[in-house]
This record gives structure tokens, C-alpha cells and sequence, in this order.
């Protein structure tokens, strides 16, 4: 029997919400790490009762955490994160030059063979990979240093690391994305990096189709498929089919091609999911109504997915690691708002329902399908 | 014994109650207050301060017999109710109101 388990990151903590394959009745535990900001909790492929999470707060810096047994105890782990040699600086808001700092971690991608090899994206924005289990975490700094680097400029959210994507058939290929630098590519473990935007056009730049400084806002990819990748940019829905180096875009009939999440059906490589967000200065879905769009051609002409949403009144976000989809005989499709509800669907979004309708506002949703 | 005082978030991290008992050896300074807490509870490393820098976090601030202590030198000697158990040593997170 095919079990659920889906990782929810909060502005106060984080829960776990367990189900069985027909994903209706869901057991809600925590907060745990209450009151704490959880940017992100990811389970390992290789062992998927050992979870990350990435837990911060003003007052007290960065924690993570890590679990052996699929959420019920954690303990706080190494939480030292420093950058290779002299950091350095990058662009400032007002594009003076401002030190390299260290402030949390958005995203923990742990490696798909080794339970204890996991990396973190972080702010300000460098790779970090640790090689046990979370106990110390050391810098990739190639990308950090790289040529372009010092021309990075932060996002309103901040200069942050916040995807990181690693290749099922490749293991020295790694991506990553850096708002508002733009992504890039390593084929060699993080030795080298090569930025991958060309194709992307951004308005908000002097030159639209720079090498660098396009706010991307979040990739995915289907492990199948792993040239293909599909990015919500801040403006913007974009694919390419050659892992990065070209890119075109397939915001197609989208009533907005603003937004955050993006992800990819487990089964169906061709199908992707957005939530169309009004605009960079209106962080809420359009016309008050809560729409998941989906595409079965690989994008360009996109349906509206509505069925158990909100569709008056509803003025909530979907941030960029907010969506997750399972692996279930038929897929499942979940995301979480900033209004604290979590949706979900058991059948490739063609409806929904809210498994948990008053958490803290949401970050990071990950589900894990379990034997 | 040395009394620390930490905020509701550090004890659950530290899994505590709301005051901590230290043996410091030597003078009974900020910086040796917060060695030997770090000590005998690694799951505060780097919450209090940075863990390299050494500095205190912006939004923590340290206080001992009604007076801040926060911008005080770390190696200067605590109170002596504080060095002698009497007074505890607080850590306070900065009021977030609204």
C-alpha cells in the first residue's frame, strides 16, 4: 500500500501530513520547529525517512535540522556555513557594491544515491554540499566566483539560491537558479559553472537578453527527460530542450505569465503545472480566483484547473517551492498558499481539495511516495 | 553555578527549561558565559552569535542586574551577583511587536 508523505514549510514551522494512496484523509503532525521560518524540507531518494529542513529566524540565525525517521524526531545540525576564502561583493539594491553575507538557506536538494550527501542553496546566493549527514557543510565556490558575480544583483526576496536540480543520468550534471542572477549549469560536480539564459528576454534589465541578471523564479524537470527543463521567470514561462543552452518561451495563452511555482506530472513529461500569479506588483492570483494551469503539450496552450479551488475572493500566493507532485499510479499534484492551505489532487489536477486550510503561510511543499 | 536566562525559541532548541546552570572555570566574562553554554549545548552554537564573528546576533540583546550589557566589552567581568549565582545572565530577543 502506497503511503503519502508530504513535507510543508511554514512562516512558523514546519508539518508533516501523511495519507494513504487515495489521498483523501490526511493525519496532520506538528509544527515542529514552531515559530521558526521553514524555508524548505526535503527527504532523501536513497532513505526517505532521513529528512532536512531548513529552519532561520532573525533573532537566531540559521538551524538545520535533520531526521532519521520520516519527521516524528529531529535534531539540530550543523548550521556553519561559510563562505570559500574572501567572499568578496555583488550589486546592491541601489548597484553599489555590498559584501558577500551569509543569511539562510532556501533549498536542500539531498543526493539522489546518498542519504548523507545533501546540498543547500543559499542567501546570499552559493552552493553549499555537505558529505555527512548535515554535520558540516562545505562551499562549491566556483559559482560564487564566478566572472559574472560581482555584477549579481539581489530580487525583492533577496539574492538567493534557490533551486538546485540534479541530473538522474548524469551525476556530475548539476543546475541551479539564482534570483534575480539567472541559472546555471555545471557538468563537472560544481567545478566549473556556465550560465544557461540564453533565450530569456526580461524587461527589467537594461539589456533584455543579457547573459545575466534575469529573475528566474524556479525550474523543474522530469527525471526522464533530464534536457528538458521548464522555468516559471519572474515575467515569463519558458522551456528548453537542450539542457539550458537555448530556451523559448511557452506562456502561451496563460492570462498571466507572472508567477512562481512550476512542476512537471511524474508520469507524463510533457505535462507541467503554473499557478498564474497577477503581476510582480500584485503578489495574488488574478480575478480573485485560485487557478492551477495545465499543459499536456509541453506549454503554449494551457487549461485552467478550478474544480475544488477557491474561485471568487481569494487573494493568495503560490511561492516557487510550493508545489510538489507524487508518484502514484496516478499522480498527485499539491500546493500550498500563503494564505496557509494546502491543496491537493489525486488525479493530475483535474480537481481538488484543501488538506489542511489554516496552516501558517506556506514556503515549501515536497511529498514523498512511499513504498 | 552560573544562571543563564534564554528565550523561548533557544530553550526549545536546546530542549530546556527556561533557565540553565553553567560551570565556567576562570573569569566570569560574556564571551566565558557563552563558551560554556555553547559547550554544554551545541545546539546554540551560532544562534546567539555568529559563529565565526563571534558576533552578537543584531536582534538579541544580553542584560544582568537591570542594566544592558549588549554593547559591553565581551571580555569585561560580569556583575558579581552574576558571577556568583545570584543574579542570572539574560538573553533576550528583541521585542517584535505589532
Amino acid at each position: 500500500m502506497t503511503t503519502l508523505r508530504l513535507l510543508v514549510g511554514t512562516h512558523k514551522g514546519a508539518f508533516v501530513l501523511t495519507s494513504d494512496e487515495r489521498r483523501k484523509d490526511w493525519k496532520i503532525d506538528g509544527p515542529h520547529f514552531a515559530g521558526w521560518d521553514v524555508y524548505h524540507v526535503n527527504g532523501s531518494p536513497a532513505e526517505p525517512n532521513r529528512l532536512y529542513a531548513s529552519t532561520s529566524r532573525g533573532w537566531f540565525g540559521q538551524v538545520i535540522q535533520r531526521s532519521d525517521d520520516g519527521g516524528a524526531a529531529w535534531q539540530p545540525i550543523g548550521n556553519e556555513f561559510h563562505y570559500d576564502g574572501t567572499p568578496g561583493t555583488h550589486k546592491w539594491y541601489d548597484n553599489t557594491d555590498h559584501p558577500w553575507d551569509f543569511l539562510r538557506v532556501w533549498h536542500l536538494e539531498p543526493s539522489l544515491t546518498d542519504p548523507d550527501t545533501v546540498y543547500a542553496g543559499v542567501e546570499d546566493a552559493a552552493l553549499f554540499k555537505s558529505t555527512n549527514g548535515g554535520t558540516s557543510w562545505d562551499e562549491l565556490p566556483s559559482l560564487r566566483t564566478h566572472k559574472t558575480a560581482p555584477t549579481w544583483a539581489p530580487g525583492a526576496g533577496g539574492l538567493c539560491l534557490h533551486t538546485i536540480i540534479l541530473d538522474p543520468t548524469n551525476p556530475e550534471r548539476i543546475i541551479t537558479a539564482i534570483s534575480s542572477a539567472g541559472s546555471f549549469r555545471s557538468d563537472d560536480s560544481g567545478k566549473t559553472w556556465t550560465p544557461i539564459n540564453h533565450g530569456l528576454r526580461s524587461s527589467y534589465i537594461p539589456d533584455p537578453d543579457a547573459e545575466i541578471g534575469h529573475c528566474v523564479h524556479h525550474l523543474a524537470m522530469h527525471p526522464s527527460r533530464p534536457n528538458t527543463l521548464f522555468m516559471q521567470k519572474h515575467w515569463d514561462v519558458m522551456r528548453t530542450d537542450d539542457a539550458g543552452d537555448t530556451w523559448h518561451e511557452v506562456s502561451g495563452n496563460l492570462p498571466t505569465d507572472f508567477g512562481f511555482a512550476i512542476d512537471v506530472h511524474a508520469h507524463e513529461p510533457e505535462t507541467i503545472y503554473v499557478v498564474p500569479i497577477t503581476s510582480d506588483s500584485d503578489h495574488f492570483v488574478p480575478d480573485g480566483k485560485l487557478r492551477v494551469y495545465r499543459s499536456r503539450t509541453g506549454g503554449n496552450e494551457w487549461e485552467p484547473l478550478t474544480k475544488g479551488l477557491p474561485q471568487k475572493d481569494c487573494y493568495v500566493n503560490v511561492l516557487r517551492d510550493a508545489m510538489a507532485v507524487d508518484e502514484a499510479e496516478s499522480c498527485g499534484v499539491y500546493f500550498g498558499t500563503t494564505g496557509g492551505q494546502v491543496y491537493a489532487s489525486a488525479n493530475s489536477g483535474d480537481s481538488w481539495m484543501a488538506i489542511a486550510r489554516d496552516l501558517p503561510a506556506v514556503l515549501s511543499v515536497e511529498v514523498q511516495t512511499l513504498a | 553555578m552560573i544562571r543563564v536566562e534564554l528565550p523561548a525559541n533557544l530553550r526549545t532548541l536546546a530542549g530546556v527549561g527556561r533557565e540553565v546552570q553553567l560551570q565556567v572555570d576562570g573569569a566570569v566574562t560574556q564571551r566565558s558565559v557563552i563558551d560554556a553554554l555553547e559547550a554544554k549545548y551545541p545546539a546554540l552554537r551560532g544562534t546567539v552569535r555568529d559563529a565565526r564573528t563571534k558576533k552578537r546576533r543584531a536582534m538579541l540583546r544580553f542584560f544582568a542586574c537591570e542594566e544592558d550589557l549588549s554593547d559591553e566589552p565581551l571580555d569585561a567581568p560580569l556583575p558579581e551577583p552574576v558571577a556568583t549565582g545570584i543574579e542570572p545572565y539574560l538573553i533576550v530577543g528583541a521585542i517584535a511587536g505589532g
